[in-house]
């Protein structure tokens, strides 16, 4: 149950980008077409799952054990080892795919190399490896990190998805002058940041209903 | 090359958050009071302007394939100095911006100016430049901290200038930001013209 709690909670009530504001930047810069948005979704979800499983398993078998091992705490070069993982994943997801799997790398196409500055990424990443993400019920282990990380891509994709088709009907009506472009997007956002915060406190009611 | 130019060029003219729309996501992520929007404008732009410094320094040092990934080591170990002097000298502001202070690194606009301008350009630009982009970065997210504390508190700064009870409490969620940030864009591009 609490593993359902975690995917409801990731999805809807802890949106990552509209309540969370994590990976504005592809939110706002690919939300134009609801088919590119579609494209970066399911190639975030793929590198978010990866990243979040190799981060962790650095930080529990290299990072955190440094201190009784070789006497140092590495602990602080956290930030450094994961972005530079980060980096380096994504280059080799790069690299596998386009022999494994060349349709789905003509698909992803130019997203896949621009996931690395994807504050998303780094940013779970972090909370999986702190054990600081909603987990009501349940340890802070690789099984629900990994959960976790799923969920939040979900949630990162339906937020991107959405977006992208409101954005669609909105290139087709007379904005006011004033605040065409950017400046209309944003307020969409908060719109549907609007609409998402409806959700706040299912996440409460479920634990009441499931017992946690 | 005119110095001053560069340094207003960020303040003004290419203003990261207004006008090139970078690093959105500590803009709109910890801007819910004023006082939150400035520590994290100065913590970005002290790393800005450390960064595009060595960056200048070393740009004939590193080879051209493997520049980006120099450059975000460069800027991961600035990020995690200042990480580790924010824990110690000032627990609070590490308290409020959180997980922002890591995700420093991945602000677009740091590796965006190491590599338009200090690998390009001398260290002292480079530190004028970072100085210019920094400020310009921190006085946007002041100014949207104080909009939105103001509205939905009414309070700048901690200071009282209408009751709470006038203050609409969705411009300190997450909505207000989304929304706030779009009406100052709309503001500042018909001020501009």
């Amino acid at each position: 149950m609490g593993y359902i709690l975690i995917f409801i909670t990731a999805i809807f009530v802890n949106n990552v980008v509209l309540s969370q504001f994590l990976g504005i930047c592809p939110f706002l810069g690919v939300s134009k077409k609801v088919e590119t948005a579609s494209g970066m979704a399911a190639a975030v979800a793929f590198v978010l799952v990866i990243a979040t499983l190799v981060t962790y398993l650095l930080q529990i078998y290299f990072l955190d054990p440094a201190t009784s091992v070789m006497g140092a705490d590495l602990r602080y070069l956290q930030t450094i080892v994961f972005i530079l993982v980060i980096a380096a994943l994504v280059q080799m997801v790069e690299i596998v795919l386009k022999k494994v799997s060349p349709s789905l790398y003509q698909a992803l196409g130019v997203f896949l190399p621009l996931i690395t500055t994807n504050c998303c990424i780094l940013g779970v990443a972090i909370q999986v490896a702190q054990g600081t993400f909603a987990a009501p019920g349940l340890d802070h282990n690789l099984l629900t990190g990994i959960w976790y990380a799923f969920s939040t891509a979900l949630g990162f994709g339906l937020a991107l998805v959405v977006f992208a088709g409101i954005r669609e009907q909105l290139s087709r009506v007379a904005v006011p002058k004033g605040v065409q472009g950017m400046s209309i997007a944003l307020i969409t956002a908060g719109l549907l940041a609007m609409a998402f915060m409806g959700f706040s406190g299912v996440n409460n009611g479920l634990e009441k209903l499931f017992g946690i | 090359m005119n110095y001053l130019k560069v340094l207003f060029n960020g303040i003004v003219k290419e203003n990261p958050t207004f006008v090139l729309l970078l690093g959105m996501c500590p803009t709109l992520g910890t801007t819910s009071s004023a006082l939150n929007g400035m520590s994290m404008g100065l913590a970005t732009m002290a790393v800005l302007i450390v960064s595009n410094f060595i960056i200048s320094c070393i740009k004939s040092l590193i080879p051209d394939m493997v520049r980006i990934p120099a450059f975000i080591v460069v800027i991961a170990s600035l990020v995690t100095i200042l990480q580790m002097f924010i824990k110690a000298y000032a627990p609070e502001v590490d308290k409020s911006l959180g997980l922002f202070i890591p995700l420093i690194v991945v602000n677009c606009i740091i590796l965006g100016r190491a590599e338009a301008f200090a690998a390009k350009n001398n260290p002292f630009a480079s530190i004028l430049d970072g100085l210019g982009m920094g400020l310009g970065f921190t006085i946007a997210l002041t100014l949207l901290g104080g909009v939105r504390e103001l509205l939905g508190t009414g309070k700048v700064f901690g200071f009282e200038c209408f009751s709470e009870n006038y203050g609409a409490l969705v411009f300190v969620l997450a909505p207000g930001a989304f929304i706030a940030l779009g009406y100052l864009i709309a503001i500042i591009n018909k001020i501009k013209k």
